[in-house]
């Protein structure tokens, strides 16, 4: 019955617990949501490159490594000859091997030089391959196959024309040679959003009227003599290398490093992702922070409104310690009564989390692609509830303990 | 009936309020036979709440004696005090008796949770409740409405209704009717002095009218009980 009562007590005074709730309730489904997004983060970050075994570079370091192969981001201090490429390719551990020759740019995005079975052999999100949204693999030796980002941004369709540039963020554009847009790829969430991809030809081909990185004086190859021409490259940035058996991996990758012709280096794309977040992951400890103080916030708005409510209970105390009840039930009666609202915040939260993640789910996936999982509450979601729960009652135990200063001062007699 | 123990009685008591030392209540006898009605009269600031609260128990006298029942209160820790209250004293207070966001049966039914003996003497409390409800003039749908939706009548009978579950030795009506029209006072008495007396509980009510007199055994003023020649304790 004293359940009874405090529940009625919360009852009567609707409006402002509701409010309480609902601010208990938004900052869980904020800090739930932010560890989500997280998550989801971590797990699309570590999905960004499946089902490759190693990726071979020159030697340098393995962040590094894989943050030109992979995320396209800084630069080869050195290429990898097709030699090595050759002999790595000819090795009977590999299944397969995919060259990608990076250096070259179409406005902001990276053109990257690569093989047709790199669109067999790139997945993603758990296995997931490329697909081709628009258009076709490219087919033509002057044909590119654009990300979805690139074709968002620069409001390509197929056909259009593209002029490849020389370098990264240059001047110099192979003009003489360009190339048309043969398909466009579904967006990924991956840096393949952001890539242009040609054939490792290509790569060669513009760069046959080139010397050491400038355009030769007047010399212009007609496209069709290009095409007949031996484009065999001499070097290509990096390889994805896939393994026959698992169990090859770690041996591959140590005769690789050995190799005594040239330096280089091969790497476990996976141990290398989590290497990489260990640095990107500085920044989900601060967004956690911050939504940890937005819980905060929440319950310390909580005590408030207990705080305030207090004066115009001082008659319903006195009620109570009339009828016999001890300073400690009223103390109780507070601290129940902020559990109660704790959890019912926290609950409403998780539903709040929930019907968020549902509706944004797809909208995410394709703004961002980043994929969020909608599962079960998850064992450390009802801990963080609990945790709330907890912390409500300890917060709650300030007014409630003026309550019970208040109550034994007061007696039954309220002078008001 | 004049030779039965008292139910209460006050020996010596000195109370004054900490950091008002100006102020204090000193009464050096103040006596009530099981079963006696009586009248106390004094207006406000003549020490009526300190008075009361004394006798309930959430105050304790720095010196002299406060007795219930043949038990000296101050010998209670403050845990069995508020249990003591809760077992042997109904009370009424002049307004804002119940808990308006709870039924009526709640209300009525509050003060056996913390008075268990008082809740072994019935056999079903809600029955009881029903039924006091009922010889309080309080309508058949009473028990379930909400108390704040009663008129101001209403709520005092269920106040009444209250004190008396149970039968408790004492009850003690702080202005009980001040908040009610002339008519209604007097039948609120009229229910509450046939429901006591039908119990033999005794019934002490504090008032500044000196009308209501006439149906109570005894009329005191608080002016006869009260000393104000406060000693230095």
């Amino acid at each position: 019955m004293i359940l009874r009562l405090a529940l009625g007590s919360l009852w009567a005074r609707i409006l402002t617990v509701a409010m309480t709730v609902l601010a208990i309730a938004l900052s869980v489904a904020l800090f739930l949501g932010v560890e989500k997004v997280r998550t989801g983060a971590k797990a699309s970050f570590a999905d960004t490159i499946s089902g490759t075994d190693l990726i071979v570079g020159a030697r340098s370091g393995s962040v590094q490594l894989l943050l030109y192969s992979v995320f396209r981001i800084g630069n080869a201090t050195n290429n990898l000859t097709w030699e090595s490429y050759q002999d790595i390719a000819a090795r009977p551990e590999v299944d397969w091997i995919v060259p990608i020759s990076l250096g070259d740019s179409h406005r902001q995005f990276r053109v990257m030089g690569t093989s047709t079975a790199f669109f067999d052999r790139y997945k993603y999100r758990s296995g997931q391959s490329l697909a081709v949204r628009d258009g076709e693999i490219m087919a033509d030796l002057f044909d590119a196959v654009i990300g979805a980002d690139v074709a968002a941004t620069l409001r390509y369709r197929t056909d259009d024309p593209i002029v490849v540039s020389h370098g990264l963020a240059s001047f110099t554009h192979h003009d003489d040679q360009p190339f048309r847009v043969s398909g466009i790829l579904e967006k990924t969430g991956t840096p393949v959003d952001r890539t242009v991809i040609v054939s490792l030809e290509a790569i060669e081909a513009i760069h046959v009227d080139w010397q050491s990185g400038a355009r030769i004086q007047g010399q212009s190859t007609p496209a069709d003599t290009v095409r007949q021409m031996d484009l065999q490259p001499q070097a290509v940035t990096a390889a994805l290398v896939g393994v026959k058996s698992r169990l090859q991996v770690f041996g591959l990758q140590r005769s690789i490093n050995e190799y005594s012709q040239e330096p280089l280096l091969a790497i476990l794309p996976g141990v290398a992702l989590q290497e990489l977040w260990q640095i990107v992951g500085v920044a989900e400890i601060a967004l956690m922070g911050v939504s940890g103080m937005v819980v905060v916030t929440a319950l310390i708005g909580m005590m408030a409104t207990i705080f305030s409510s207090l004066n115009e209970r001082r008659r319903e105390m006195a009620i109570f310690r009339a009828m016999g009840a001890r300073p400690r039930i009223i103390l109780g009666m507070l601290v129940l009564e902020a559990a109660v609202m704790a959890a019912i915040g926290g609950l409403l939260g998780l539903v709040l989390l929930y019907a968020g993640l549902f509706m944004a789910q797809p909208i995410v996936d394709r703004a961002f692609g980043l994929w969020l999982p909608v599962e079960a509450p998850t064992l450390r979601e009802m801990w963080v509830i609990m945790g709330v729960v907890v912390a409500g009652v300890i917060v709650s135990l300030v007014p409630a303990l003026r309550a019970y200063r208040m109550s034994l001062a007061d007696g039954m007699m309220v002078k008001i | 009936m004049s030779d039965a123990a008292p139910i209460l009685d006050l020996e010596d008591v000195r109370y004054s309020w900490p950091g008002r030392g100006t102020f204090g209540l000193y009464v050096p006898r103040f006596s009530l036979k099981a079963g006696e009605t009586v009248l106390l009269l004094g207006e406000s600031g003549s020490g009526k709440s300190t008075l009361l609260s004394l006798i309930c128990g959430t105050i304790i006298a720095q010196s002299g004696s406060v007795s219930v029942a043949g038990k000296n209160i101050a010998n209670l820790s403050a845990g069995q005090r508020d249990r003591f209250r809760a077992e042997q004293i109904g009370l009424i207070f002049q307004q804002f008796n119940l808990l308006p966001y709870a039924s009526v049966e709640d209300n009525i039914l509050l003060p056996l949770q913390f008075a268990p003996r008082r809740r072994a003497r019935i056999v079903s409390p809600r029955d009881e409740a029903m039924r006091l409800c009922h010889d309080l003039g309080l309508p058949e749908d009473v028990m379930k409405t909400w108390a704040g939706t009663l008129s101001v009548g209403q709520q005092q009978r269920v106040a009444a209704a209250r004190a008396l579950i149970g039968a408790p030795p004492l009850i003690i009506a702080d202005e009980p009717t001040s908040a009610l029209d002339a008519a209604t006072q007097t039948a609120f008495l009229d229910v509450l002095f046939s429901q006591s007396r039908s119990t033999g509980t005794t019934l002490l009510m504090v008032s500044h009218d000196a009308r209501l007199g006439a149906q109570f055994d005894r009329v005191l003023h608080m002016s006869e009980i009260t000393s104000n020649e406060v000693e230095p304790a």
